[in-house]
């Protein structure tokens, strides 16, 4: 009961946030809203007793990313910015792939909890940061390992778009 | 009296009691951090600080604080008014939803996560937000360039103070601050001993996350009029204030934890009596330490030169008597309330002393130029703190899997940490100029 409130409560907050940052004229705005949104997802993570990634999430997203986002808000124009058309006119393809996605997430409720186990039941246990660590580092090292080469070529890719003789 | 509080919210009352304690106290604390600072700073430069309120300046935070709530609070009419009003309340809410997860002692914690310690870190990272909205709700240049400086300086140091964090974290196994502390407890050692370069990385990166001198750019007075507090008075501005000095013992909060045993006695190996009783001889020296102060504010007391300040005077003289007696009566209580207690003060000992070192830094070193700051950060903090997570772990399988000799094992890691890092230091050497002309631009 308490925790279904919670959920609830971190859902509409996460929701209303991410639907005023799209609406917000004021870019500054628009990311705080970001910001809420981001900790609002960190906290349904905690709901769901998985503390190690409600703190990587505000550690990562909100304490790293987002503090680079504002960084480079602050650098633009925000009286020409604020006077930009605010939305394109794609309407019908926006409207299909919200269609399409509505239907994968009510098909994924409908069928879910006999497909998909309820997550919390795996990591319950006190030792979540290990169960973590031991997932990515075992089972899912291929994956894992390919998303940093990923990264440190993006990375490596900055460096050389920036400076063109290194 | 605590069977009156029925059982489903008897778990939740210590914690609370614990919380609304530090919400009263800290205020407090940073004022008279305040007036240390500025004693230790004259001291420094052979002057006498506030000397007129109070015997010693000892009431000057009481005062600076009504000073800070009577005066006007002026909002620029340019300024986006609710993120102008949101934004000290931002840092001062994170800096205080820290201590959540903070060990002042074996019972004095409000909660220990078993993630705790990244949860504090998580915290007290998101009061940048409060520094940079509020420089940019300001609507002024200063602010701004302040708030701009201040976000990259965050982003660059985090990194390296957590890496610097990470070998600490490697030798004691897990991210509750309690475990950290009985890890150090249970090997005998402060981790400081056995990763020194880890807790150099964190104290550099600590002082640069706190906007401390010699890296106080976003807030330099000589070149940014205060950064971005510029357009800030009276009580918000004493919000940022608050945030700052609350963060300031956080940091030391971790570093102790860490690094310096936490609530954790000096030389526990020690088990000498005293006179035959059962109280170790040791244990012993916190009241030792108070009598011996509380003797010298009275020693003082007579040389005062007006009447309210000879009273103020032997009140603090009777407070330290006070505080020396609970201690030594503490000796005699049951064990867990004797070592809360004596916790507590071994805890808030090695936090001051940290903060000293923080205000030693302060008034040796000049500030950086921020190109400075960067090469500091990017290239000689990040790269030894790798090295130095790559040694410290390099030294614990070496110890665990092969039975190598642990003292052998971290001395030779710490020996070849260090070569890199003077390595490095000759590198950062080399003239700028070099470098820029072989890009070519």
């Amino acid at each position: 009961m308490f925790s279904q409130a919670v959920f609830y409560f971190f859902a509409a907050l996460a929701v209303t946030s991410a639907i005023l940052m799209v609406t917000r004229r004021n870019i500054i705005h628009g990311a705080v809203f970001l910001i809420t949104t981001l900790l609002a997802t960190a906290g349904i993570f905690l709901q769901l007793d998985a503390e190690f990634l409600f703190v990587v999430q505000i550690i990562l997203y909100v304490g790293g990313i987002m503090v680079l986002f504002v960084f480079v808000i602050m650098l633009v124009n925000l009286d020409v910015s604020m006077r930009l058309v605010q939305f394109n006119h794609q309407r019908f393809v926006a409207g299909a792939l919200a269609l399409v996605l509505g239907a994968q997430v009510f098909l994924a409720l409908k069928v879910g909890p006999g497909v998909m186990p309820h997550p919390a039941q795996q990591i319950m246990s006190p030792k979540n940061t290990e169960a973590v660590g031991d997932a990515l580092f075992t089972h899912y090292m291929l994956p894992f390992e390919i998303a940093s080469i990923l990264l440190l070529v993006a990375m490596i890719g900055a460096v050389v778009m920036a400076k063109r003789r290194v | 009296m605590m069977h009156l509080i029925p059982p489903a919210i008897l778990p939740y009352v210590l914690p609370v009691v614990y919380a609304l304690v530090i919400v009263a106290v800290l205020p407090l604390m940073a004022g008279y951090i305040v007036l240390l600072e500025r004693k230790v700073m004259a001291d420094m430069q052979a002057r006498l600080g506030p000397m007129r309120v109070g015997p010693h300046g000892l009431l000057q935070p009481i005062a600076d604080a009504v000073k800070l709530l009577l005066k006007e609070d002026i909002v620029p009419r340019e300024a986006d008014r609710l993120m102008f009003y949101v934004a000290p309340l931002v840092s001062v809410t994170m800096a205080l939803l820290a201590y959540a997860a903070m060990p002042f002692g074996p019972a004095f914690q409000i909660a220990d996560l078993n993630v705790g310690l990244l949860f504090i870190l998580a915290v007290s990272s998101l009061g940048i937000y409060g520094i940079v909205l509020g420089g940019w709700a300001s609507n002024s240049h200063y602010s701004l360039l302040g708030a701009l400086r201040s976000a990259a300086q965050l982003v660059s140091y985090e990194t390296a103070a957590g890496l610097g964090l990470i070998s600490g974290l490697l030798l004691a196994g897990s991210l509750s601050m309690k475990d950290i502390v009985q890890a150090q407890a249970d090997q005998g050692v402060w981790f400081i001993l056995v990763a020194p370069i880890g807790f150099f990385v964190y104290l550099v990166g600590s002082i640069a996350e706190t906007n401390r001198a010699p890296f106080d750019l976003p807030e330099a007075e000589s070149e940014l009029v205060a950064g971005y507090m510029t357009e800030y008075s009276g009580f918000r501005w004493s919000l940022y204030f608050l945030a700052e000095y609350a963060n300031m013992i956080i940091v030391a909060g971790i570093a102790t934890t860490l690094f310096l045993g936490g609530w954790l006695r000096p030389f526990p190996r020690i088990h000498e009596h005293l006179f035959g009783t059962s109280v170790e001889l040791l244990d012993a020296l916190p009241s030792l330490i108070f009598l011996a102060i509380g003797l010298y504010c009275f020693r003082l007391t007579p040389r005062q030169p007006v009447q309210i300040q000879k009273f103020v005077m032997a009140a603090a003289g009777g407070l330290c008597l006070l505080l020396a007696g609970a201690m030594a009566a503490s000796l005699f209580a049951p064990p867990t309330v004797m070592q809360g207690v004596h916790g507590g003060f071994w805890f808030m000992v090695k936090v001051m002393a940290y903060l000293y070192a923080f205000l030693w830094i302060r008034f040796t070193f000049p500030r950086y130029r921020f190109d400075q700051l960067m090469r500091l950060g990017w290239r000689f903090l990040i790269p030894l703190a790798l090295v130095n997570v790559i040694g410290v772990g390099t030294a614990i399988v070496l110890q665990q899997q092969w039975g190598w000799n642990p003292r052998v094992t971290e001395l030779v890691t710490l020996a070849a940490t260090i070569g890199v890092a003077i390595w490095l230091a000759s590198e950062d050497e080399k003239p700028v100029a070099a470098v820029v002309a072989a890009d070519g631009e």
